[in-house]
């Protein structure tokens, strides 16, 4: 289990997805993508690809949620994995557009 | 860095910075970023100071500060020599950018090493590869920006990583805007809004465009011909653009580009902003409230409350388009009396505010939030019954007179809306008998007539008799800064003869 810090990047393993860590609860978290543990950019064994069970894909500049919302990461870089922990996939969170303001 | 490295790789392609024909791409935006970097990483800078007017380096450098880890630190080229060594000297050691030809002006400082911007490298060198060697730090410093010094000796505000994040995340769509639009930055790097237009407009993946001196023919003729569709106008700004149109005759071309003009940063008189919804009938607008040390807007009144209150035959309702909108998601918005209690809805207090983009921290002073985060913004203000905020101006600037404090904006908000009024500030001066007496600097609109008679009986009439003036004084102009702040201080120097010896 690693300790999930807010500003912590890390990357897929089984495509080109990388989020950075926005807000974490704490204690350890296993962030998945595709189905597989994510590791530090750099720091992998990058190989296969995605579960077909988590591959409907990352997009670019959304964020995503855990259930309770206690879990937000950033996507940095968009690819064929789903997120999840435990399993579980992520969801996107929405959010009410605004009109630009500077 | 973050945000500008999503921004690279979701349309390298597409313009950043400058005209749309010839101007930087998001790709080469990133490269010149990490040239900064490569640069401050090869000194011992511990930030990043810039001494120009806005320019098409201005992102690069912003981002490649923040590439470095080292904050950025944008100073008030307009000021004198001797104020601007000694901002300089505060954050010393660094490496200072010049505008071309006045590097002069920042040299031999201890720890100072001056750079024009005309000699900064354009991109990383084609052998470095652009990969991302930056690491994300919430707590560092992102930018170091003096407040205006109004009031005194400048405070040094500190926006780290996590408030300026926290802001574009929670008020920005990545990638929202289309490949056609396009940002006009008229305020300067210094102003904390200049900032944030960067920041923004770079995570939408609008195309920013800079006028790095403000003259509203320019203005108009670059929205025009660069076919801009968003905007930030200070109010003062917003006044002489409409005025510019005003001019231009009853065939008038309009902006038919223009999407999106927001304004901040200053009280908007009220005939400016309804003549300009007016003149811009198919414009959006977007009135935001924010301050330095909350990382930009705060409130925001959007597009249909501005067209809904105008329309509006319901005085509450109407009255909105001289409010500051409602509180962003992210941020709480809370009035409070001078002993830190809550106040009821529609009474006048202290204006305080919590949200993760609120820093409320100086350097060398700590920071200024209470335990459970919120910060006391030093203005004034009350919330209506749907939560609609009307700022009334600093607290600082509360005219006591008799023992009963008395705020200025009040008094000018309904002396705004006389016809022949077309700028007014109210402001105490000494007075033996009761503290403060009430003067009153008026700008008259050229060929109006009006009365101290007249105008005291309208305060008499809207608000208290102890609102009344004791004087109103007829002036040519009243005193901005160049960021469209009133100078209440000079303005007070100015009329100081009005008041007892």
């Amino acid at each position: 289990m690693a300790e999930l810090t807010p500003g912590s990047r890390w990357a897929s393993q089984v495509c080109t997805t990388e989020v950075i860590v926005v807000r974490a609860p704490g204690g350890g978290i296993d962030l998945e993508c595709g189905g597989s543990p994510m590791a530090t950019p750099g720091e992998g064994d990058p190989n296969g690809s995605p579960d077909p069970a988590s591959a409907d894909g990352s997009q670019l500049g959304k964020r995503y949620v855990n259930d309770d919302d206690t879990l937000e990461i950033l996507c940095t870089k968009p690819g064929d994995g789903s997120l999840g922990v435990g399993g579980t996939l992520l969801g996107l969170k929405e959010a009410k557009p605004l009109p630009a303001s500077d | 860095m973050m945000l500008l490295e999503m921004a690279a790789g979701g349309f390298a392609d597409r313009v950043a910075v400058g005209p749309r024909d010839g101007g930087l791409t998001f790709a080469e935006l990133f490269a010149g970023a990490g040239a900064v970097a490569d640069r401050l990483r090869s000194g011992d800078a511990e930030h990043l100071v810039l001494a120009d007017v806005s320019s098409e380096a201005l992102p690069a450098l912003l981002f490649g500060a923040s590439w470095a880890g080292v904050p950025f630190v944008p100073l008030n080229y307009r000021l004198p020599d001797e104020e601007l060594r000694t901002l300089a000297s505060r954050v010393s050691p660094a490496l200072a950018v010049t505008e071309p030809g006045t590097s002069g002006r920042l040299d031999g400082i201890a720890g100072i090493e001056t750079v024009d911007r005309g000699v900064l490298p354009k991109a990383l060198p084609e052998t470095r590869p652009v990969e991302h060697d930056w690491r994300f730090d919430g707590d560092d410093v992102a930018v170091l920006l003096f407040t205006s010094g109004t009031t005194g000796t400048p405070k040094a505000a500190i926006l780290r990583q996590r408030h300026l994040v926290a802001y574009i995340l929670g008020s920005v769509e990545f990638g929202a805007a289309g490949e056609e639009e396009a940002a006009l930055m008229s305020v300067p790097p210094y102003h904390v809004a200049g900032i944030a237009a960067i920041l923004s407009n770079v995570y939408a993946g609008r195309r920013v465009l800079q006028l790095p001196t403000f003259e509203p023919g320019a203005w108009i003729d670059l929205v025009r011909t660069e076919r801009v569709t968003n905007a930030m106008v200070v109010p003062t700004m917003l006044a002489r653009i409409v005025e510019h149109l005003d001019a231009e005759g009853p065939d008038p071309t309009g902006l038919p580009s223009l999407r999106s003009l927001s304004y901040g940063g200053g009280r908007m008189p009220q005939p400016v902003i309804e003549r300009a919804l007016e003149l811009l009938p198919d414009t959006r607008f977007v009135n935001a409230y924010g301050l330095t040390e909350t990382s930009s807007t705060v409130a925001l009144l959007g597009p249909d409350e501005h067209r809904d209150a105008i329309r509006s035959d319901d005085p509450a309702v109407r009255r909105r388009l001289s409010s500051a909108g409602r509180p962003l998601p992210g941020v709480e918005v809370s009035i409070r009396d001078e002993s830190g209690a809550e106040t009821p809805v529609g009474e006048p207090g202290d204006i305080w505010v919590r949200g993760e983009q609120v820093s409320g921290e100086y350097r060398d002073q700590g920071s200024k939030l209470t335990g459970d985060g919120w910060f006391p913004t030093n203005d004034g203000g009350w919330l209506d019954d749907d939560g609609y905020l009307f700022v009334t101006g600093r607290i600082d600037d509360v005219i006591v007179k008799g023992g009963q404090n008395i705020s200025p904006g009040e008094i000018e908000g309904v002396l705004l809306r006389h016809p022949a009024v077309a700028d007014v500030a109210a402001i105490g001066l000494l007075d033996h008998e009761w503290g403060e007496r009430i003067v009153v600097a008026v700008v008259a609109i050229t060929g109006a007539e009006t009365s101290t008679e007249e105008l005291c009986a309208l305060v008499r009439r809207e608000l208290r008799s102890n609102r009344m003036p004791d004087h109103v004084e007829f002036v040519d102009e009243l005193p901005y800064n160049d960021t469209g702040k009133l100078l209440r201080r000079v303005l007070r120097e100015q009329l100081a003869h009005l008041g007892d010896a």
